[in-house]
């Protein structure tokens, strides 16, 4: 059965920050393009998820009048705090003694949720045609073989592959050029860097897994504008992550962890890890008495200048954390995501007005501050893998004293899926019980997502070998898929003496971290039926 | 014949709902809204009929703010012809809604309204007999199967013992249950077709209709938590449980 096509000048996946921008930016340098973007969330903002102190260098750019807008940007940050955390000690440290990428005084604490909603009124109001609940499931290429744009997911479709009476075939959207925008481990992005070669002669990508948290708390705790960060306990040296809490608007903090996925140890779990972290005197004295109102979890992108792969390429372009845009010392990727959008979004239109070629992207990027940013902040995040100490120290040489200017570029040597040793050698790790007052289990958290997935349709989180989580991984690294998912998506489980893989598809948060993780890239994350997955709201 | 459908929008059945810290509402603010399902039900009997040949015109209808209006436009994307939005601001009872559309029908005159049997928000379930007395019209409600009979309907309604088959005149009231149907998706195509679809406003006001609620709502809370249960290790120890501290045996 052939799909309907419908055809545009530019095709956008992604509703995120810098798929927005694109949008924005191309009818601002020509209102007559025809742009539409897909979005695989029921709205716009419900798979967003991100800290957030925002920099509002590039939406200056982009929307200078975005004050008169009734932006959602509102908290500006009053004061900054650094702690590092031992058991039960802290820490506080000197904010006059963090790298300039780390002082926030010109930032705001917001919603990226919110801000993407208004940024896609904006895109509307310029005319550009957006489609949430649409998830581009497939990349469709000429017979030159540049991307010709994508198709949509089938609905419909039942556990066995069977159409059911509500079945509706996808659509094949067709872009003179497509740009993905998909976030950190965007599915479709993965086949096109793997297609094209676009990380040929770069560092492997590095990945962590964020998690946040929405609190109520009490009055006499709260301190709207204050952004705390701090760094070790209850993590040992060797595994990098912090957390941070944003003091936002209406007696809110946001509070959340960050874990690089290059962990070592299998029996470690990143979601206890977070949970235990609530429990440090420090952090639970601002949160006791208050109440969780959310939660959710989401990979994002580490590897900085050293893993960013080619961004461009016949028919195509990658923006945003798609590609790998975020600047890790600095803790953001929502401004460079957006820029990174605006200089697509300027190919594009010279590519259209004056026949240049793609490649002009590279440039475009390379004359600009974006490039200048991650440039400057390329050591930092490898320099940790010398452990904590190690790493603070360099980075306060590498970004007080040079200003990220050394002579010279340190590697990510690893995969994050090839750092796990053997469970038989390494340390258990014994979780507290959870008290359900500051910690809670993975269902009730789950439950806070909204998360959804129309029941009887595929498993969309796929095997390459369905045995090999029993056979193999299991007994090599303990299954660590049980840890390493944030929503308890994985279960092993016994029946009658023999251990079953299970998969919660239906539990799915849209994380990504199994599709990173797996130490033999065993699962393949691809797009559910539309609209399924969580509903933030306020993330 | 003529079908007009009546749709709310309401928080999304998947949220989480929150109820505001000083127990004045429940915490909308940008949570994810959505079509009451069993009105979904109730659009899509009525494509349903459309396509069989057995109605020439579907209208779709909703009371309620601004936003409310995306409900409609939702209805046109899989098979409404146009759309009515009458704006009102604030809470709405099913008295103010019934007598809305009460109005709407002396002017559009359907020969069914369709609705889903009650929003999952406040679970009234009030407006469409209120509609029905309001009107003095039949009414089938709790639907779960619609056969449309020359001048009259049969219906089969979902009631406590199980099925009830009844027939009723047209023109009729119908409140749908969710066994009615399988909504449809709307497909891509058809929401960029139901843009372009027209959908009349009305104020309320100009309808004449006094929307001022009637109750007084003294305080909304959440249900107390559920206290976490206990494992027993054997039947004597439940036994002796029940009997001596839950005091239920």
């Amino acid at each position: 059965m052939s799909r309907e096509s419908m055809e545009y000048d530019v095709v956008i996946i992604g509703g995120g920050p810098s798929g927005l921008s694109t949008a924005i930016k191309l009818k601002q340098l020509d209102p007559n393009l025809n742009v539409c973007l897909l979005e695989k969330a029921s709205e716009i903002g419900a798979h967003i998820l991100s800290g957030n102190v925002f920099e509002t260098r590039a939406l200056d750019e982009l929307l200078p009048n975005w004050r008169e807008l009734n932006s959602p940007i509102k908290t500006k940050v009053t004061k900054e705090k650094f702690l590092f955390l031992g058991k039960t000690k802290s820490l506080s440290w000197p904010t006059w003694l963090l790298p300039t990428v780390q002082q926030n005084h010109k930032n705001y604490i917001i919603s990226l949720a919110n801000l993407c909603r208004w940024l896609a009124e904006q895109a509307e109001a310029l005319g550009v045609e957006i489609f949430p609940g649409f998830p581009a499931s497939e990349i469709l290429y000429n017979e030159d073989g540049s991307v010709k744009g994508v198709a949509t997911q089938d609905m419909g479709i039942d556990k066995e592959g069977n159409k059911k009476d509500s079945f509706e075939p996808g659509i094949e959207l067709l872009g003179k050029v497509t740009v993905f925008a998909e976030g950190c481990r965007g599915h479709l992005g993965k086949q096109l860097i793997e297609k094209f070669e676009l990380n040929k002669g770069k560092d492997p990508q590095q990945y962590g897994i964020g998690f946040k948290e929405i609190w109520e708390i009490e009055d006499k705790n709260h301190e709207e504008g204050l952004v705390m960060h701090t760094a070790g306990w209850p993590l040992d040296n060797n595994t990098y992550g912090g957390s941070f809490m944003y003091h936002a608007e209406n007696k809110q903090v946001f509070l959340g962890y960050v874990i690089g996925l290059d962990y070592k140890n299998p029996h470690l779990s990143p979601y206890d890890e977070f949970q235990r972290f609530k429990t440090h005197p420090a952090i639970k004295k601002i949160i006791e008495g208050g109440k969780r109102i959310s939660y959710g979890a989401r990979a994002l992108i580490e590897g900085g200048l050293q893993s960013l792969p080619r961004m461009f390429m016949p028919g195509a372009l990658l923006v945003g954390c798609d590609a790998g845009t975020l600047n890790m010392p600095k803790i953001k990727g929502s401004h460079t995501a957006m820029k990174s959008g605006m200089i697509a979004a300027e190919t594009v239109n010279e590519h259209f007005k004056e026949n240049k070629d793609l490649s002009v992207y590279e440039d475009k990027f390379k004359n600009s501050w974006l490039h200048k940013e991650l440039y400057e902040a390329r050591n930092v995040k490898p320099s940790f893998s010398w452990g904590l100490i190690l790493g603070i120290i360099f980075t306060g040489i590498d970004q007080i004293l040079f200003r990220g200017k050394l002579p010279f570029t340190l590697k990510h040597k690893h995969a994050d899926h090839e750092t796990l040793k053997p469970a038989d050698q390494s340390p258990k790790i014994d979780y507290p019980k959870y008290d359900n007052i500051i910690t809670f289990d993975k269902t009730s958290s789950v439950y806070l997502t909204g998360t959804n997935h129309v029941d009887n349709q595929p498993v969309h989180l796929k095997l390459k070998d369905p045995n090999l989580p029993i056979n193999y991984t299991l007994k090599k690294f303990d299954e660590p898929a049980q840890r390493y998912c944030p929503a308890g998506v994985y279960e092993v489980q016994k029946e009658n003496d023999i251990n079953k893989f299970v998969i919660n598809s239906q539990n799915c948060i849209h994380c990504k971290t199994c599709d990173i993780k797996e130490p033999s890239q065993n699962i393949t994350w691809i797009t559910p039926e539309g609209g399924g997955g969580p509903k933030y709201g306020n993330m | 014949m003529k079908i007009l459908v009546a749709v709310k929008r309401v928080i999304d059945y998947n949220v989480q709902i929150r109820v505001k810290e000083d127990g004045s509402g429940i915490a909308t603010d940008n949570v994810k809204m959505s079509t009451n399902p069993p009105d979904d039900n109730a659009i899509e009997e009525a494509v349903k009929i459309k396509e069989a040949g057995k109605a020439t015109e579907i209208v779709a209808i909703t009371v309620g703010e601004e936003k409310a209006q995306e409900t409609v436009r939702k209805a046109l994307a899989v098979g409404a012809d146009r759309g009515i939005h009458v704006k009102v601001d604030g809470i709405l009872e099913p008295l103010a809604v019934s007598k809305i559309l009460q109005k709407v029908v002396d002017k559009e005159k359907p020969d069914l309204v369709f609705m889903g049997k009650q929003a999952i928000d406040d679970d009234c379930n009030q407006t469409g007999q209120m509609l029905s007395a309001l009107l003095n019209w039949p009414q089938a409600t709790f639907a779960s199967k619609i056969e449309v009979k020359d001048n009259k309907l049969e219906v089969t309604r979902e009631i406590d013992e199980g099925l009830e088959t009844i027939e009723i005149n047209v023109p009729a009231i119908v409140t749908c249950d969710l066994r009615l149907n399988e909504p449809r998706y709307a497909s891509l195509p058809n929401i960029m077709k139901a843009k372009k679809k027209p959908i009349e406003e009305i104020a309320a006001s100009d309808l004449g209709v006094d929307v001022a609620p009637r109750l007084e709502q003294l305080k909304v809370e959440e249900p107390p938590k559920r206290k976490a249960g206990i494992k027993v290790a054997n039947v004597a120890e439940l036994v002796q449980k029940l009997k001596n501290e839950a005091k239920v045996i």
